[in-house]
């Protein structure tokens, strides 16, 4: 029973952190129709923008908790600036383009950010620490669970995936803004001809995306060393997710990342041989099934 | 011994004639290297850059001629050692046209390089074909020798498997009482040999232990929750883990609030490079080692001395850790085996009391030793390193091995430091000449 509780904890926790880091992808694919690979260079931006800002607020000597703050800050930093600057200055030279183009044009992007990225930070390995060791990740204390100890932080991103997930869907749904979107998602062009600023929606979209992956980044970092590179690792599995769930569906995203998180602690707990595999088993056997995913609407045929 | 001494003297004095003497054409005026080694990715932080700052520092103190007896004379055989150095990220099909490269275009002498257990696997057989002398530098997989046989390719630091041997014999030593054992490893080639490895030990040395579970997460996963809560839940008495680099540093981080370790005693086979990066992260009470007599295993020594000083003069201050060493072990094999290989060749040529073609001979013999006769003298040398003494004596003389030894951390001033150091000879831990390392384990350790 305990080791079924830990099951449960330990997939919640991990479901958490893979909604954070697949939402802005399911965000933008959904509004935009990119396949944004450089989502895992956002997200490495967030980590490392995170591991400067945290460092300096430790050196100040300022009181620690106030990392989290600046953990805050470098996502709303890394959503700010590098989300216009991509949209702006890339991708709205691409737009009505083939999405194939789009996938290649994003990873080419993905390259470019990994090597900035190496040119700022260098290549070694970073922390998080204070100057007595403090950490966002164990500054908050722990709790017990089933004889097991888990650092409160997890608790942290439980909270912000639900608060994500659940502030998206309400201004999707009750907002004005969210019902243009919903417009734009339908059609474009229709939307753009009834007097939709559909520019102008992509460039909210987009920098909302970016912020997004810089959240995920940046509640990463504490737990990590963080490291080029790292935004590889995560666009596979975010894509993974996604495709789960449904390219460019909210609520299949947050179920795709409930169902890989709980199927691979219970993978980790019970049958550890098979933790590599067991991501795309439930990728394999959802696509079996339904093949544009669990959430995907009935594909609206275009001429 | 006189004809050493005497061939000793007489590369002094060739030395001395190839300086003054421009007349001969195609002069060779330098030994290029090829180094290659992780710039960058999650492998560069803890080995490849501390491999690249000893192969300059070394290179630098050599070709000035500072190391000390017996490597004074200045570079390699006397000529000055080019460096060229190539980033190992990238995967190993691209490593392979890398290989390429630095042989047939940039036109190296020797390559050194290759930390990742998959490079060193896919370079071997192009080294054969390119016929080009090649020291792997620090990759542990023993199936490289154990599975094939090469001319032209040497690994200079000894294979895998004593880590797991001495890390048992560690742990037993220390802790007779354990009965369950879990592993968390990553799940590729050096993550699942080092497990393979230990387990098969320490159901030889101990039968009836648990196995409790073996964790192997993906190879960068940086995610552990579950894993750490699974070795929790069961109850293990050690876990041990081969994780390195960023992996094992956020698994560190993420279990270290967690309690894993007040109950289950840590046992880092490869966990030296960390020790300074990880102060209040590393529990006290782990077992770690270096794979091999390196860091602050190396028993004190002139050459010791010599690496420490010179690697502290490029690092900032930093000590260097067991890549460093793996890198010092490296140049010098290649370094003892060329002079080595020319003393031989002067020793042996020079036509006492001949009449006619001395001459002619003795340009011969002072001529740079080929690829083949450093080769001859390669095989089954021995050599003086950092970390002691190095023997080629497995993979018909290509593959090293060296004893080795295991630690006790505890942090000291916010300092991880290592006690309750025990060394283990060369003998006791690794395999003999021709068997599998698994089945030597399986056999109790057979010799």
């Amino acid at each position: 029973m305990s080791q079924f509780i830990a099951v449960l904890v330990d997939g919640i926790v991990y479901s958490s952190w893979l909604f954070i880091i697949a939402v802005g992808l399911t965000l933008i694919y959904g509004v935009m129709k990119i396949l944004n690979i450089a989502h895992g260079s956002l997200y490495a931006l967030g980590a490392f923008t995170s591991v400067t800002l945290c460092g300096l607020w430790f050196n100040a000597g300022l009181p620690p908790m106030g990392s989290y703050l600046m953990l805050l800050l470098s996502a709303i930093l890394v959503g700010l600036v590098a989300g216009p600057v991509i949209e702006r200055g890339l991708l709205r030279f691409m737009y009505g383009k083939d999405e194939v183009v789009l996938v290649l044009v994003t990873y080419a992007l993905f390259l470019i950010l990994e090597d900035l990225i190496k040119l700022i930070w260098g290549v070694d390995p970073l922390f998080i620490t204070g100057p007595g060791g403090e950490s966002p990740y164990s500054l908050l204390g722990n709790f017990e669970v089933a004889g097991l100890t888990y650092p409160n932080y997890n608790l942290v991103l439980i909270a912000v995936a639900v608060a994500t997930g659940g502030a998206l869907a309400w201004a999707l749904a009750k907002t004005r803004s969210g019902k243009l979107l919903l417009a734009v998602i339908h059609d474009r062009e229709v939307s753009a001809a009834l007097g939709i600023n559909v520019g102008r929606i992509y460039f909210v979209t987009f920098t909302i995306g970016a912020m997004l992956a810089g959240v995920g980044g940046a509640l990463t970092a504490p737990t990590v060393s963080v490291v080029t590179g790292m935004g590889a690792e995560v666009i596979v599995l975010a894509f993974a997710v996604v495709v789960i769930g449904g390219l460019g569906s909210l609520p299949g995203a947050a179920l795709g990342a409930l169902i890989v998180g709980l199927v691979r602690a219970a993978a980790v707990h019970y049958l550890p041989e098979v933790e590599l595999f067991s991501i795309y088993f439930v990728m394999a056997v959802v696509l079996i099934l339904r093949p544009k995913g669990l959430f995907s609407g009935a594909e609206v045929r275009k001429i | 011994m006189i004809a050493k001494a005497l061939g000793t003297m007489l590369t002094g004095i060739a030395l001395a004639a190839v300086t003054a003497a421009p007349a001969l054409a195609q002069q060779k005026t330098s030994v290029k290297v090829g180094f290659v080694t992780f710039l960058s990715g999650p492998a560069s932080g803890p080995f490849g850059v501390p491999a690249k700052i000893a192969a300059e520092a070394i290179v630098e103190s050599l070709n000035a001629g500072k190391a000390p007896a017996p490597y004074q004379i200045k570079g390699i055989g006397g000529l000055p050692i080019e460096l060229v150095v190539i980033d190992e990220a990238g995967g190993a099909t691209k490593q392979v046209s890398e290989y390429r490269t630095l042989v047939q275009r940039q036109d190296v002498d020797i390559v050194i390089g290759y930390i990742g257990s998959g490079d060193c696997l896919a370079i071997a057989p192009v080294a054969e074909e390119l016929k080009k002398l090649t020291v792997l530098l620090d990759c542990g997989t023993p199936r490289v020798f154990e599975e094939g046989s090469y001319k032209y390719l040497f690994r200079t630091r000894p294979h895998a498997t004593m880590d797991a041997v001495a890390a048992t014999m560690y742990l037993l030593d220390n802790r007779p009482s354990v009965k369950r054992i879990a592993g968390i490893n990553q799940n590729y080639a050096y993550g699942q040999d080092s497990w393979n490895d230990f387990e098969a030990t320490i159901k030889v040395m101990k039968p009836g232990v648990d196995i409790v579970t073996s964790q192997m997460p993906k190879f960068g996963a940086g995610q552990y929750g579950s894993e750490i809560s699974a070795l929790h839940s069961a109850n293990t008495d050690v876990v041990h883990s081969s994780l390195w680099g960023g992996d094992l540093e956020a698994f560190m981080l993420q279990a270290q609030p967690r309690d894993l370790f007040k109950k289950s005693v840590l046992v880092l086979v490869a966990g030296e490079p960390y020790l300074h990066r990880l102060p209040g992260k590393i529990p006290d009470g782990t077992i770690v080692g270096a794979r091999g007599t390196n860091g602050v295993f190396a028993p004190d020594s002139p050459l010791k001395r010599w690496l420490v000083e010179t690697y502290k003069g490029k690092s900032g201050g930093i000590d260097p850790n067991y890549p460093a060493y793996s890198t010092a072990q490296a140049f010098l094999g290649v370094k003892a085996a060329w002079e080595k290989a020319a003393a031989k060749k002067v020793g042996s040529a020079v036509p006492m009391g001949a009449a006619k073609g001395v001459k002619e001979e003795m340009e011969k013999a002072y001529q740079p030793p080929t690829q083949e006769e450093v080769i001859a003298a390669f095989e089954k040398s021995s050599f003086d390193t950092p970390s002691g003494k190095v023997h080629m004596t497995l993979g018909k003389g290509h593959q090293a091995v060296t004893g080795t030894a295991y630690g006790t951390t505890r942090l000291e001033n916010g300092v991880v430091k290592v006690g309750n150091i025990k060394y283990y000879d060369a003998d006791r831990v690794n395999p003999p000449e021709g068997v599998s390392s698994l089945d030597w384990i399986r056999s109790g350790f057979k010799r």
